[in-house]
């Protein structure tokens, strides 16, 4: 009786494990199909590809179109991500070390950007942009772009200040240190691999963003994903193709660089804490 | 260097006072009601007084049958993705909590690489594989199992599919964390005392894990109800959404005061729903790494 | 600056409450410091010592009360503003500088150039003995070294006054036994006023010239150790500091502090104390009786007054467990080595005890 419950137990751990990994490869095969893909000689892809060529990538960066546009975006991700980490960090300093009136409403605003659907947001702005003549400005991107990732650097910079330890604060205070000083020795050091991942973070939304920038793109000034949205309406060339890989690779390294920072900060946060 | 009042940043010596916490919090407020505020009231305004203060905008989104099909057929797409995803989690979200060292790292990649690679090159990924001459096809046939190609993309089945893949990372990882909460013990015990394998799920670990997976099924039905990009890529006519109709309301039609009647009632949807269920709608969860 | 000859060093603390809700963290406590006194402010958890420090070092502000160090009333200045060195419960050193560089920060804060920094650091850290350590990050000592590396950051800008907020209670028993040593040595040293939280009473007694005990924010006694334990002015303290056994009972009349009284024990017979405070005639009396005060001597059965219950040894003592015969329970203790009567368990003894060790409280 017990040993067939246990053989019971264990092929349903088996099948567990078989079910897991199976949804694994549905998450990562249609992104990393791509890559084999994009390396194929021939205008229609395929897989396996039959042969190896950078052709597509070639065509990427011959393509002044295709330049303009990432290089748009890189400055929009670049300005976007700088505002909203510091925009953020201010925001979850008040949070966390103030006294904030309305502070459940400005909780709610801070997911606003995330629960309000961007279709939403997105056609609001266009609506407003439009009145302002901010379409394809690179400033209607970057403030855009901003309020798109604030939520998710507020979140990082809490969790954060979350785990550094605030009696290193009143520290600093007793040594003498005034309020800006010790955010500038004490506080900011300590925390600073927590912003830089979100100011990774923030950069990687504006960079990929699509929704909002298919509305406030206009045909001189448009993002990386407006161009992509749409060459993959218009045919699905190989070209997409390659800048797919790319923009994968980019994520992978970003994702790379966060864990790396996400560790450092765990051991700074393990050093500070060898006391009881 | 004597005090004959408190300094006006700090309260209590430690915390900043309300004076400095409002300064601090001013940059974000500001740029919120610029970009976020302003632009949904003023689209919210256009849906209700242009012409003149009306609701007509609102009533034709629901006495049309066209746009109410759209409106319901979003509903039930997003109530199918959720499911979806939430049978596609569970098992990663279980295995992830039980895995340490290289298996939690490839499980973990797994959620977060998708999680964070664009929506663009994730619907476009699909569109190669689900097309006409698209990679399934191609192996299908050369498996002999069809003849000739399937029509698999513009259908119902593959928008369904491909939003369950965009969005499944955000039904994991919300799980996963529930799910790492509950010590294994507990199982353990539970067996101990004489349940068996279901009894311990239904009566130990799925109440434990229940708050993980509102949050996870929440997360993931706001987010399908107002998609845009892999409707829209992947999805033909026969199965626009809200968002591809907004769109079109917009950018064909310039009907702005309808597509804000559209704005609108998806707005009340989501807003409620998030109120409703403010504490299982967690963004903590998807920041950083598992 | 930093001078502690004279009053600069003076602390006073007047009439100071602090509400946190309907509670009264503190309830108007008044204490003075003189300047190079060590001051123990001791007490369980929430009796409002570790506010009363807060308040002093600027973390909290007072709901009443003035705060006084030398002539400068500094209730609501900053901490920052202060000049006060504090050391902290857990060792708060900045883990991304070196011990070197924690001990200079507060030099730094005060505009003092680079050279001068480095020397007076090395001093310092030369002061707590670790003076090889200057280039370590703080995660490589131990926590002894920690600690004497947060007390040189404190000390290093010889600040009037040092906050010390229970230091030494993330110690093993050892090491926190060297440290009261040691620390008590540097504030003799450099003569320095310092002000010690704590909970456990050993260091307070150990430690401190003075003791101030607190109980609910309240101020219950403030005096020399050998006051606290042989002269405790209230209850709580006498239940508090040391081991204490407590008859209940009334007295007839009555009686001003110092006074005999004659206490009619609630189980039966009489005890003879002293009113250790004013005592209004009729109400529910506690008389405080140390155990080693208590003498025990053998007697036959028609003078007995106790029983003996259980007889522990413990090496330089032996505890009795005693039964009075109203049923007190009382414990006495007798000295080994002294040639005293060592009754076994069962035998029926004789008690006596000078009537001013016996002190008499209200309950």
């Amino acid at each position: 009786m017990r040993s067939r419950a246990q053989r019971h137990n264990r092929a349903g751990r088996m099948a567990l494990n078989a079910a897991a990994y199976a949804v694994t490869v549905f998450l990562l095969l249609p992104t990393l199909i791509i890559a084999p893909m994009s390396v194929g000689p021939e205008r229609l892809l395929s897989f396996p590809p039959k042969g190896f060529s950078l052709r597509w990538y070639a065509e990427y960066f011959q393509d002044t179109d295709w330049i303009r546009a990432t290089l748009f975006s890189a400055e929009a991700g670049l300005i976007s991500a700088v505002c909203a980490t510091v925009i953020g960090t201010m925001l979850a300093l008040a949070l966390v070390r103030g006294r904030l009136p309305g502070k459940g409403l400005i909780e709610l605003l801070v997911i606003g950007p995330v629960i309000v659907p961007h279709i939403a947001l997105a056609v609001a702005m266009f609506l407003v942009f439009e009145q302002l003549r901010l379409t394809g400005s690179l400033i209607g991107f970057a403030m855009a772009h901003t309020v798109l990732a604030l939520p998710f650097v507020v979140f990082t910079v809490l969790a954060a200040l979350y785990r550094f330890d605030a009696e290193l604060e009143r520290a600093a205070l007793s040594c003498g240190a005034g309020a800006f000083r010790t955010f500038r020795y004490v506080t900011l050091p300590l925390i600073a691999p927590g912003l830089v991942s979100a100011a990774l973070f923030a950069f990687i939304i504006s960079f990929d963003e699509a929704v909002v920038s298919f509305f406030i793109s206009d045909l001189d000034r448009k993002t990386l994903p407006r161009k992509m949205f749409e060459d993959i309406d218009f045919n699905i060339s190989p070209t997409l193709a390659a800048v797919a890989t790319m923009l994968t690779a980019l994520t992978i390294l970003a994702l790379l660089i966060g864990y790396g920072l996400k560790r450092s900060m765990e051991r700074r946060a393990r050093a500070a804490d060898t006391g009881p | 260097m004597s005090g004959g009042r408190p300094s006006w940043f700090f309260l209590g010596g430690r915390r900043y006072s309300p004076a400095a916490s409002l300064m601090l919090a001013a940059p974000f407020l500001l740029l919120i009601a610029i970009i976020f505020i302003l632009p949904l009231a003023t689209l919210l305004h256009e849906s209700a007084f242009v012409p003149g203060p009306t609701t007509a905008h609102y009533a034709r989104a629901f006495e049309e049958p066209v746009y109410l099909r759209v409106m319901l057929r979003t509903l039930w797409i997003a109530v199918l993705v959720t499911a979806l995803a939430l049978v596609l989690a569970w098992p990663m979200a279980w295995v992830m909590s039980r895995s340490t060292g290289i298996g939690l790292a490839l499980l973990a990649a797994a959620v977060l690489l998708p999680l964070w690679t664009s929506v663009l090159v994730r619907t476009y990924a699909w569109m190669v594989l689900l097309q006409r001459n698209g990679v399934i096809n191609q192996l299908l046939q050369g498996a002999g199992l069809i003849d000739a190609p399937m029509r698999l993309l513009y259908t119902q089945g593959a928008v369904v599919l491909a939003m369950a893949h965009v969005l499944l990372p955000f039904m994991v990882l919300p799980i996963y964390s529930a799910l790492k909460g509950i010590p294994e013990d507990y199982a353990r015990a539970a067996q101990m005392l004489g349940a068996s394998a279901w009894s311990t799920f239904r009566e130990v670990i799925w109440p434990l894990a229940l708050p993980g997976v509102t949050s996870g099924c929440l997360m993931v039905f706001l987010l399908a109800l107002g998609f845009f990009v892999t409707p829209a890529l992947i999805g033909g006519p026969q199965q626009m959404m809200i968002a591809t109709l907004v769109s079109q309301q917009v950018r064909e039609m310039l009907d702005w005061p309808f597509a804000g009647a559209l704005v609108g009632i998806l707005l009340v949807f989501v807003l409620g729903i998030t109120i409703l269920f403010k504490r299982a709608v967690r963004l903590d969860r998807f920041v950083g790494s598992a | 600056m930093g001078v502690t000859n004279g009053q600069q060093g003076r602390v006073a603390v007047q009439d100071l409450v602090k509400r946190f809700g309907p509670v009264n963290a503190v309830d108007h406590v008044s204490l003075e410091v003189s300047s190079g006194e060590f001051l123990a402010l001791l007490g369980p958890s929430g009796s409002g010592k570790t506010t009363i420090l807060m308040a002093i070092a600027g973390f909290e502000y007072p709901d009443e009360g003035r705060i006084l160090i030398g002539d400068e009333d500094i209730t609501w200045a900053p901490p920052n503003r202060r000049n006060l060195g504090m050391v902290f419960q857990r060792y708060t050193l900045f883990p991304h500088m070196s011990v070197l560089e924690n001990i200079a920060f507060p030099l730094k804060m005060r505009g003092i150039g680079r050279a001068e920094r480095e020397e007076r650091a090395r001093a310092a850290l030369a002061t707590v003995r670790l003076g090889q350590m200057g280039d370590r990050r703080p995660a490589q000592l131990s926590g002894g070294q920690q600690q004497r590396v947060a007390i040189a950051r404190a000390i290093v800008y010889q600040p009037r006054v040092l906050l010390m907020d229970e230091p030494l209670s993330a110690l093993d028993k050892n090491l926190r036994e060297e440290m009261q040593i040691e620390i008590k040595h540097l504030q003799r040293e450099i003569g320095i006023t310092v002000i010690f939280v704590t909970h456990d009473q050993t260091e307070a007694l150990t430690m401190a010239d003075r003791v101030a005990v607190l109980d609910h924010g309240r101020l219950q006694q403030l005096g020399a150790p050998r006051d606290l334990y042989e002269a405790p002015e209230t209850v709580f303290v006498a239940g508090f500091i040391g081991e204490t056994n407590f008859c209940e009972g009334r007295i007839p009349h009555a009686a001003r502090p110092g006074e005999p009284v004659s206490v009619a024990l609630l189980g039966g017979g009489q005890m003879d104390a002293v009113a250790a405070q004013p005592l209004p005639a009729g109400q529910l009396i506690k008389v405080a009786l140390r155990p080693e005060r208590l003498r025990v001597l053998p007697a036959g059965n028609e003078t007995a007054t106790a029983r003996v219950t259980e007889a522990i040894y413990a090496g330089n003592a032996t505890t009795l467990m005693l039964e009075g015969q109203g049923g007190q329970l009382l414990r006495a203790r007798i000295p080994a080595g002294a040639g005293l009567h060592e009754p076994r368990p069962g035998d029926a003894v004789r008690l006596s005890w000078q009537t001013a060790d016996a002190r008499a409280f209200i309950a």
